[in-house]
């Protein structure tokens, strides 16, 4: 499929699971607060989460299944499993730290014109470019 | 009725990021790599999901819409919380290093990809941490 539209579709998609999921549920479907508060379980406040989570799963197996969109998988730079693993737990300390991720500041808070999930989502964006930079410079000792 | 919804809410969100290539870090890290050799495709996938989630719930709220019986959460903006921008900043210190947000993480459980799992278990422990730290219940 075109290099644009499948992003294009799929952001499509990912919009309409989070509008779906919050006209269900009533609440924000950012998937860091899913996870952190189906961890916390609540009465009445939790099956719901563990099951947009399912369906989260269930959808991607169905598409990596089927061979259907994009199914390559390629960590570049030479990061390995213990880098993965230190920015596992900064990515899920930030996100709780920071209110949210990129689907619950990002879609969800930008989608609504929220005026502090958009600096968020910059503040984010920005330091994940950074840090690209960094890797490449530092790391890789490529210019460009 | 709602669960059977939400699990659509799922798959649809599942089956966008890999649509939408947000599950190869490779894709992830090249679209942030903006001084670099630059990949904007992912700059579609927000723009998609943006346009998509905004235009519905400025419907839904437009009409004070319940179409499954709840009202729809306040998602107007809060003051700026410096906690919340140095949170954001290290999510995307991390995010950054492995191409990974929680999202996409979860997507590549559905294939057992050893990746997927070395992150979402120190994912899980972070967010732990923070609970702790912030005593936050959970928000």
């Amino acid at each position: 499929m075109n290099a644009y539209l499948s992003p294009l579709l799929g952001g499509l998609l990912i919009g309409l699971g989070s509008l779906l999921a919050m006209a269900a549920s009533g609440k924000i479907p950012g998937i860091s607060g899913v996870v952190a508060k189906t961890l916390r379980p609540t009465p009445g406040d939790t099956a719901w989460r563990a099951v947009f989570l399912i369906g989260l799963v269930a959808g991607a197996g169905l598409l990596f299944a089927l061979g259907l969109g994009h199914t390559g998988f390629n960590l570049p730079g030479g990061r390995g499993l213990a880098v993965v693993g230190i920015a596992g737990w900064l990515v899920g300390f930030g996100a709780r730290v920071g209110g949210g991720c990129t689907s619950g500041h990002g879609v969800c808070g930008m989608g609504s014109g929220a005026r502090d999930a958009i600096v968020y989502t910059l503040i984010f964006m920005a330091a994940a470019a950074v840090v690209v930079l960094l890797w490449r410079l530092l790391i890789e000792g490529r210019a460009a | 009725m709602r669960l059977v919804l939400i699990l659509v809410a799922g798959l649809l969100f599942g089956a966008g990021l890999v649509l939408a290539g947000m599950t190869d870090p490779a894709k992830v890290i090249g679209f942030l790599d903006v001084t670099g050799e630059w990949d904007p495709s992912l700059a579609f996938v927000m723009g998609g999901a943006v346009m998509s989630f905004g235009l519905g719930q400025l419907v839904l709220r437009k009409r004070d819409a319940r179409p499954f019986g709840r009202a729809l959460p306040d998602t107007s903006a809060d003051p700026l919380s410096t906690r919340m921008m140095a949170g954001s900043a290290i999510f995307g210190i991390g995010w950054g290093l492995a191409g990974f947000c929680p999202g996409p993480a979860l997507a590549n459980l559905a294939v057992l990809r050893t990746e997927a799992l070395v992150f979402l278990g120190p994912m899980v422990l972070g967010m732990v941490t923070a609970q702790r730290l912030l005593k936050l219940d959970a928000p």
